[in-house]
Formats: C-alpha cells, sequence, structure tokens
C-alpha cells in the first residue's frame, strides 16, 4: 500500500535534505528580500504619505502601519512555531525542529515591537506607555514564552533533546493565542477593538487599508527571508561533522 | 506638502518616527545578526579543518 505516489515522496525527501535546503534557501533569500523591499517601499510611502490624518488621532495613527503587522506576525510565528515544533516531535524531521527554533527569534523581534510601538503610540493616545489590560499583559506573556523557548534550546546541549523540550513548551503556549486574540473583545480595555478582522465591515477606510495590508504582506516575506537565514546558521551548526559541510568548507576556503 | 511639515508628522514625530526608527533597528539587526555568525562560523570549521591536514 502506497499513500504518497514516488515522484512526490521524493520531492519531499530531496527538499528535506540538509545539503539542498541550504543551496535552495540561498538561491531564494535574494528573490525574497527584492519582493520585501518593493512591498516595504510601498508600504511606507502609502502609510506615511500618501494616507489621509486621521480625524481624531491626528498623524499619530500611522504607527498602526508598523505596530499591528508585527502583532499580526507576533501570533502567527507563535502558530508555525509551534506546528513546526510539533512535526519535528511526532515526525523526528530535523528540518522541523530547525524552522521551529528559527522562528522563535523573529517571533520575539516582532512581538517586542509590537509591544513598543504600541507603548509609543498609548503614551500621545492614552496618555500612559503601559496598561496592566489583558491585551497588553498576554502580548507581554507572548514575548516571555519566546523567550523561553530560545533560553531552553540555548540551555540544552543536545539539540534534538533540546528541540523535544522546545516543541513541548511551544505547545502549551498556544494557549495564550486566542487569549490575546480575543482579550479586546472578553475584557473592557483601553485597546481599540478590531477594526480590519471584522470581516463583514472593516471599519477602516480603503486609504488607510491598503497600505495596512501591504505592510502585512511585506512582514511576512521579512520573516521567510530572517527563517532562513537563522536556519541555515542552525543546519550548518548541527550538520557540522557531515560531509557536505565539510566539503562546503573546503570549496569555500579555495 | 513640505518635507518639513511631512516630518513633524502633526506634532508627533517623537512617537511616530522612534517607533518607526525602532522597528528598523531590530528587522535590520535580525538578519545581519545570523549572516554575521554563519560567516565566522564557516571561517572556524575551515580553521579546525586546515590544522587536521
Amino acid at each position: 500500500m502506497k499513500f504518497i505516489p514516488d515522484p512526490v515522496g521524493k520531492f519531499f525527501h530531496r527538499m528535506a535534505s540538509p545539503p539542498h535546503f541550504y543551496a535552495l534557501a540561498g538561491q531564494m533569500i535574494p528573490w525574497l528580500t527584492g519582493i520585501f523591499l518593493v512591498l516595504l517601499g510601498y508600504g511606507l510611502f502609502a502609510g506615511l504619505y500618501l494616507a489621509p490624518t486621521d480625524y481624531q488621532q491626528g498623524d499619530s495613527y500611522r504607527i498602526i502601519y508598523i505596530h499591528v503587522p508585527s502583532a499580526w506576525m507576533s501570533l502567527f510565528i507563535y502558530i508555525v512555531m509551534a506546528l513546526a515544533g510539533a512535526i519535528g516531535l511526532i515526525w523526528r524531521i530535523k528540518l522541523a525542529e530547525i524552522m521551529a527554533i528559527s522562528s522563535a527569534s523573529v517571533g520575539a523581534s516582532f512581538t517586542f515591537i509590537a509591544l513598543v510601538t504600541g507603548s509609543l503610540w498609548g503614551k500621545p493616545m492614552w496618555g500612559t506607555w503601559w496598561v496592566w489590560d489583558a491585551r497588553l499583559t498576554s502580548e507581554l506573556i507572548l514575548l516571555f514564552l519566546y523567550l523561553g523557548v530560545m533560553g531552553l534550546y540555548n540551555a540544552i546541549d543536545d539539540k534534538r533533546t533540546a528541540s523535544k523540550a522546545v516543541a513541548i513548551l511551544a505547545l502549551v503556549g498556544v494557549v495564550n493565542i486566542p487569549i490575546i486574540h480575543y482579550s479586546v473583545e472578553w475584557w473592557n480595555t483601553l485597546h481599540q477593538g478590531p477594526t480590519v478582522t471584522k470581516m463583514d465591515k472593516p471599519s477602516i477606510h480603503i486609504s488607510m487599508l491598503i497600505p495596512l495590508l501591504t505592510m502585512a504582506v511585506a512582514f511576512k516575506f521579512y520573516y521567510l527571508i530572517a527563517v532562513l537565514q537563522r536556519a541555515r546558521l542552525e543546519l550548518l551548526y548541527r550538520e557540522r561533522t557531515s560531509a557536505w559541510v565539510k566539503k562546503l568548507v573546503m570549496e569555500q576556503s579555495k | 506638502m513640505s518635507i518639513a511639515t511631512f516630518f513633524a508628522m502633526g506634532g508627533y514625530a517623537f512617537y511616530v518616527w522612534t517607533a518607526y526608527g525602532i522597528c528598523c533597528l531590530v528587522l535590520v539587526f535580525n538578519i545581519l545578526m545570523p549572516i554575521r555568525q554563519r560567516l565566522s562560523f564557516l571561517q572556524e570549521l575551515a580553521r579546525k579543518q586546515q590544522r587536521q591536514q
């Protein structure tokens, strides 16, 4: 009985082979960077210049174009990290383990950006840098989860064991994700409610929505670039005694 | 709109540009760090291999 046809199986096997992945990631990064820079350029131009000033918040609202995409990425990357961790845990796929841990530092960065830009937006609008409400506190816990994942991984020398431990921590932390998302609806807060994800009728004007979505897509591409860079480093370290790394080093030092 | 009013951000220049500046720094750092670490790790491996030969 064969559930997966041969060419498909071979394709995945080849994709997941470390030397192939290392080379492919290296080839993809320039293209991804090009797309990212174009999207970023347009997103910044449209968000900072083309989009009109908000009638209530003035120009301070323009922080939204990095704050909201970063916050979305912080949740998205966490889910990717937990999924990759689970795949690594169940099928013991080395690349899944590497993608999981490589996602952690990128996710932590976006969570940090979301918190800092939110604070810089909160000060002029709410009159305070920080409140201990549900949205801000659960996002701060997300940052600690990311840092916990990174710290735990670094604390265990055997990286296969470290990946198992990290995957379990990441999976337990998934409970925080719906809490962050629904926190503005479940609890009273200073933080404004969702404006974009109300699918029937987003309460944001199209001239502000387009740059916001452009930035969100740009950040997705940034994540791909950053995670592939991290993954290449991690892969090289884990495979440092293998034949393909030795060959690579020899070719480079010629 | 003049360049000066663009950078003034309606009086919110400090908040807006600090937010964008920190965002930019973190994102650039995140790309450069793994590249630097990978290149120095490759050099370290090359030195080890040369010693063994």
